[in-house]
């Protein structure tokens, strides 16, 4: 287990070598001139300009510039942006906050899209499995931009059960924001929960168990959720990166300064410098994250080695 | 999955009816506002993006930041809202004989916030500091009339590389005499110069932070009437405090004030009525109409300095003729397009300078005026081929679509010319392809002024010394006779004199039409019924003093 493991994490340096180049290379070959449009309606003079693009590099070929910015990387400097802040600060400073939002989508998900899953997966046909199958179209169907101003405008405003935007009241203002993130997510973790459930409830081995006379409640939580939830570990496992990027709408509608809207707003100033650190970044979560699911793959199944 | 696709696409349609639904109960949906809110003197207003640098003063140009520092600071001299020059700053008197060597003598008893005295040094040091190329500051070229400006910028080449350094550190045109007493002498006569001065990039420094810029950037120290207590939070905000010892005669009413950083224009609109935000200085478009039912009183208008214009390429031989460039601008109603676009919160532009400055004439731009006849008279003088359709630029990204598609129309259907809309590059493409002469026809652009002077509206936008990259004259005009009125303008011994001459200077740009004058901005504004006086200047900030707490 432990030469797979470190096997897989060598496997991350190639691979986010080449994302951080491709990246690179798209942000940097971006046509038009950054610094051109940090002056706006007025031009900066010529020796200023001259002298930031000198600080940026941006007046060597792409290559070279990469070469520059991996080789600073390797000494811990992720470069500063045009304002001169060091990317490294903004990284620590909003990746806190996306990681809340992420955390409290996640239980989301764990908690009502399997709650959700298991009822509606054991009781097959009743009231309950309709009411999810229909309120999951629901929400996967509707865009997710749509989802957050509906929350934000009857829940918030309307209603007043959370704040409108900011995170100015600590979790409590992440709930929101975190449920309309999680939303889709929900619903596919129900769906495949309640489909896992329903085809292992008929496998033989719990036919077995129930005929051994074991209680219901130990034939559903030992026998078959555990092997139910090997699909959807991996899903949620796989979702942790995704929802740290996704955040991108999210963050901007509830107003929450975290990792997706300095993305957003990096793109829109041609700040190649951030989002290269900060995509990287998520590309490595993604990655970290894949690998914790493999390896909990065995844990959830003694049948799966990897030595 | 049993829900047919039939059946989820009807959900969908009850969801999107239900929003619809309940977006239009939002008209009398101010019944929550306000309750329970802040107490003991404090308010928030909100930003709409970070200040793009760290918040030194000349350094920043772009609306966000300069609202923090408006609070941040007091100059020398100060904007009254109407744009009106009043000496409630710093300076006690500005003068000079000549228009071109100017005394500036500076009140008792200013303190920058870390308790330190605002000196001339403070001043002459913070000049020299941002002229000086390598300190890389966005406003250096507001010193470029300063003697001695050009050894502070280092040499660069044609493809934009330094190379060599600068070879001073001073400008030769500032002497200090005493502590409050400094000499700025100039390269030429300017009789405006008072005038300019209020601008960011004028503000004092103090000497603490000559020692460690950046620590300074970050928790900025300045005169104004608020101080602040902590740095500025990247995505979030700053929360300033009043600074008890201002020497202004108009200090701060609340005791705090918090800058609120939002991402999205709609959120902020949302947390005013909702009663969680207090100020909200700019509005979703959708909600202009509205806006004044729901808020009453506390929604505000206010005339601002912004300007937006199409520039002609007068490099380009089809716009050429002056005659073309005036039936053009005689072909566009503007104020149909303020009306259909902008609910009419735009004013229809019929000069070159905007009406908020001194030296306005309304109606100066004869040709600002909607006359199809006259166009098409003038279009066939000039032999203009009206079977090519003309190309039409704009930034994309910027909410500028809607206006000049509505432009183009007009010119489609009053002259019978086509349009092309080029609406495909950002901001960052954009302006580099308009200093390479790159644009194909009438392209757009936006001005707002520095300091209200006439002047200001005319030598960097018109003047042959603004021709890119050394300014902002992207239509690429000169004129001899129009850069000797400007300076006449600018060495007159009076004021009136001085507007005189801009406005002569204005008349031959109203003859030669380089640019299409469109609208003048209007500024709105709602806000909480928390707080009250709350009022926009003509640069389009919050007059952050001057709030009160309800």
């Amino acid at each position: 287990m432990g030469r797979y493991v470190a096997r897989r994490l060598l496997l991350t340096i190639p691979v986010m070598l080449g994302a951080s180049f491709l990246i690179f290379a798209m942000v940097f070959a971006l046509p038009g001139d950054p610094i051109a449009a940090l002056a706006g309606d007025r031009p900066l003079a010529p020796a200023v300009a001259a002298q930031l693009r000198a600080e940026f590099n941006l007046n060597d070929p792409l290559w070279l510039q990469y070469v520059k910015y991996v080789g600073d990387l390797f000494q811990g400097d992720f470069g500063t942006d045009f304002a001169g802040r060091p990317v490294l600060d903004t990284i620590l400073d909003r990746l806190p906050v996306t990681a809340k939002l992420a955390l409290v989508a996640i239980l989301f998900e764990i908690v009502i899209g399997i709650v959700a899953g298991v009822l509606a997966g054991i009781r097959r046909n009743s009231f309950f499995d309709n009411l999810v199958l229909v309120s999951t179209t629901i929400v996967v169907s509707v865009p997710i931009l749509v989802l957050a101003f509906l929350a934000q405008f009857v829940l918030g405003l309307k209603l007043e059960l959370f704040p409108i935007a900011g995170v100015r009241e600590g979790w409590y203002s992440y709930l929101l924001p975190g449920l309309v993130l999680a939303a889709g997510s929900v619903a596919y973790v129900a769906r495949l929960t309640r489909t896992s459930m329903a085809e292992n409830l008929r496998a033989d081995y719990v036919r077995t168990a129930r005929a051994k006379g074991l209680k219901p409640s130990t034939v559903v939580v030992r026998h078959t959720l555990r092997n139910s939830l090997i699909p959807v570990v991996t899903f949620i496992g796989a979702d942790i990166g995704t929802l740290m990027g996704g955040a991108i709408v999210t963050e901007t509608v509830f107003n929450i300064p975290g990792i997706g809207r300095a993305v957003f707003e990096s793109i829109q100033r041609q700040e190649g410098a951030v989002v290269v650190g900060i995509v990287t970044l998520l590309v490595f979560f993604f990655i970290f994250f894949n690998l914790v699911v493999d390896v909990l793959y065995a844990v959830l199944d003694p049948r799966i080695r990897y030595d | 999955m049993k829900l047919s696709k039939r059946n989820s696409s009807l959900v969908a349609t009850a969801i999107a009816a239900a929003l619809v639904l309940s977006a239009c109960g939002g008209d009398d949906a101010d019944s929550g506002e306000a309750e329970g809110a802040a107490t003991g003197g404090s308010y928030s207003v909100a930003l709409y993006s970070d200040p793009e640098n760290p918040l030194v003063p000349s350094n920043t140009s772009e609306s966000e930041g300069a609202q923090v520092l408006e609070a941040l600071w007091t100059g020398l001299i100060q904007y009254a809202a109407d744009g009106s020059v009043e000496y409630t700053g710093i300076a006690e008197s500005i003068e000079s004989e000549d228009s071109q060597t100017w005394t500036i003598t500076l009140n008792d008893g200013w303190t920058f916030h870390d308790g330190t005295p605002v000196t001339a040094n403070s001043f002459v040091d913070a000049w020299n500091w941002a002229a000086y190329s390598e300190n890389a500051q966005g406003a250096s070229y507001f010193f470029s009339n300063i003697e001695g400006y050009g050894d502070l910028q280092a040499e660069t080449d044609d493809a934009g590389n330094v190379v060599s350094p600068a070879i001073a550190t001073e400008m030769s045109g500032l002497e200090v005499v005493d502590d409050q007493t400094f000499e700025v002498t100039l390269s030429a006569p300017f009789a405006q110069f008072p005038v300019t001065v209020g601008y960011n990039a004028f503000h004092p420094l103090p000497e603490g932070f000559f020692g460690d810029p950046e620590a300074y950037g970050r928790l900025p120290i300045g005169t104004g009437p608020f101080k602040a207590d902590g740095e500025f939070e990247p995505g979030q905000g700053i929360t300033l405090s009043r600074y008890e010892d201002y020497a202004g005669p108009n200090p701060a009413q609340a005791e705090t004030v918090e800058f609120r950083v939002y991402s999205d224009v709609d959120t902020a609109y949302l947390d005013v009525q909702g009663g969680n935000l207090d100020v909200a200085p700019d509005l979703p478009p959708d909600a202009i109409a509205s806006a004044q039912d729901v808020f009453g009183d506390a929604y505000l208008e206010a005339p601002s300095s912004g300007f937006q214009y199409l520039g002609y390429p007068l490099y380009d031989e089809r716009f050429s003729d002056p005659r073309v460039r005036q039936a053009f601008s005689m072909a566009i109603d503007r104020d149909a397009i303020s009306e259909a676009i902008f609910q009419g919160t735009k004013q229809a532009a019929d000069a070159f300078v905007a009406p908020i400055v001194d030296g306005y004439r309304e109606g100066a731009c004869e040709y600002c005026v909607l006359d199809p006849e006259a166009a098409n008279a003038l279009l066939d003088e000039a032999g203009f081929d009206r079977t090519q359709p003309i190309e039409l630029w704009f930034n994309s990204g910027a909410g500028h679509d809607a206006w000049v598609q509505a432009a183009g129309n007009q010119i489609r259907d009053n002259l019978g010319v086509d349009y092309v809309l080029r609406g495909d590059l950002d901001f960052a493409q954009y302006l580099p392809l308009l200093a390479e002469q790159g644009a194909t026809g009438p392209f757009r652009l936006g001005w707002s002024m520095d300091y209200p002077s006439p002047q200001n509206y005319l030598e960097p936008l018109y003047s042959q010394a603004a021709i890119p990259p050394n300014g902002s004259n992207r239509v690429f005009y000169t004129n001899q006779e129009f850069d000797a009125l400007v300076q006449q303008g600018n060495s007159a011994e009076s004021n009136e004199e001085a507007i005189e001459f801009y406005n002569q200077a204005e008349d031959i740009l109203s003859e030669d039409m380089p640019s299409i004058p469109m609208f003048f901005d209007v500024e709105q504004a709602v806000h909480a019924d928390t707080v009250s006086d709350v009022v926009i200047d003509v640069f389009g900030h919050i007059r952050t003093a001057e709030v009160t707490v309800n």
